[in-house]
């Protein structure tokens, strides 16, 4: 039997961890997709949305891309700068309403 | 005689010291992973901002344009037994992703115990999940583009941008899927033939065949999975 240390040869974990976090990933994909399926709207749907993906996304990079047992210098390595996009996430943002209020202005009934 | 640390193994700090150890080690900055994971890691990161940047660039168009959005519940139902059902089709490629990535972090584990026929096997499921994939999506695409009209510049339901953005990130999407099923059918080939067994050199790198690669070629497949996680919910579901 090979040994259960995550670092004996590689990233060795029991099948069980894999099994459940499979499982997980599905009720979580159902429940997503039922989101759509009852007509959540607004807010709700919206933070649902956001909810069951980043739940789904954390399970898949932290059990099945084994992130969290790996060192602290290659997660923040890897996390970090993604989060500089949420910057340019913003800026579009003002970018993307500055664009339709100049169109309301300028194409009142539409292009 | 004083005690010295000469010619022994300096252990590696851990958490914050670490980063900052492992950063200014003068040595390889990620320890106890081989290099191919590491490089793997930093290519996923630049796909990480190829990816955003799509979406980013879909949430512009969509956020600025005045004509209404088609709706994506209506647009991808099937109708079954003459009743539509919303997006069931994008539900079911969701489940079987999924399920490629719960055969491929098997597959890495029993690589790991030089399992070699469970290995490939798992492989294969894997590489055939992601096929099955693929051809649901040219489905897809055959129905939205001949049935339905839907055309890069223009579409019946509302928005242009709708078509453009959809075959961008679907399209480079399933492009990724693709070369993935390609490079899993390659490896499973390696596994099969115990080249990582015997250690026979590769023929892109020459470098000795290992089980490490099997566990490289599950970051690239899980992080195809990943991707589809933020298209269904950005996307369909928005």
């Amino acid at each position: 039997m090979a040994k259960a240390e995550s670092h004996a040869e590689g990233q060795q974990h029991p099948i069980g961890i894999y099994l459940k976090i499979w499982a997980l990933l599905f009720v979580l994909s159902a429940f997503s997709y039922l989101v759509d399926f009852y007509h959540v709207e607004g807010y709700l749907r919206w933070f649902l949305i956001l909810l069951f993906m980043v739940l789904k996304a954390g399970l898949i990079i932290s059990v099945f891309m084994h992130m969290m047992w790996e060192r602290l210098s290659l997660i923040y390595t890897i996390f970090l700068p993604p989060l500089l996009v949420m910057v340019f996430v913003l800026l579009m943002t003002y970018e993307a309403n500055y664009i339709f209020a100049t169109r309301e202005v300028f194409f009142p009934t539409g292009p | 005689m004083t005690q010295s640390n000469v010619g022994k193994a300096v252990e590696p700090l851990e958490g914050l010291d670490g980063v900052v150890g492992d950063w200014s080690s003068d040595q390889r900055v990620f320890k106890e992973i081989p290099w191919g994971k590491a490089m793997m890691w930093i290519f996923l990161l630049s796909d990480t901002f190829i990816f955003g940047i799509f979406l980013l660039s879909y949430m512009t168009v969509r956020m600025s344009t005045t004509v209404p959005w088609p709706y994506p519940s209506e647009i991808f139902a099937l109708e079954i037994g003459h009743q539509p059902i919303p997006l069931v089709l994008i539900a079911i490629m969701t489940f079987i992703l999924i399920s490629s990535s719960g055969t491929m972090a098997m597959a890495v584990r029993f690589g790991y115990q030089r399992d070699r026929v469970k290995t490939a096997i798992l492989i294969l499921i894997t590489a055939a999940f992601g096929a099955s994939f693929v051809g649901m999506q040219v489905f897809e695409w055959t129905k939205l583009i001949v049935e339905e009209g839907v055309r890069p510049w223009s579409n019946p339901f509302g928005a242009a941008q709708f078509g453009s953005t959809f075959f961008m990130i679907t399209g480079f999407h399933g492009f990724h899927v693709s070369v993935g099923v390609i490079f899993l059918v390659i490896i499973a080939r390696k596994v099969w033939r115990g080249e990582f067994d015997n250690q026979e050199p590769g023929f892109f790198t020459s470098r000795k065949g290992s089980y490490e690669t099997v566990e490289i070629m599950g970051l690239y497949w899980h992080f195809v999975d990943l991707v589809w996680v933020f298209i269904f919910a950005f996307f369909y579901l928005w």
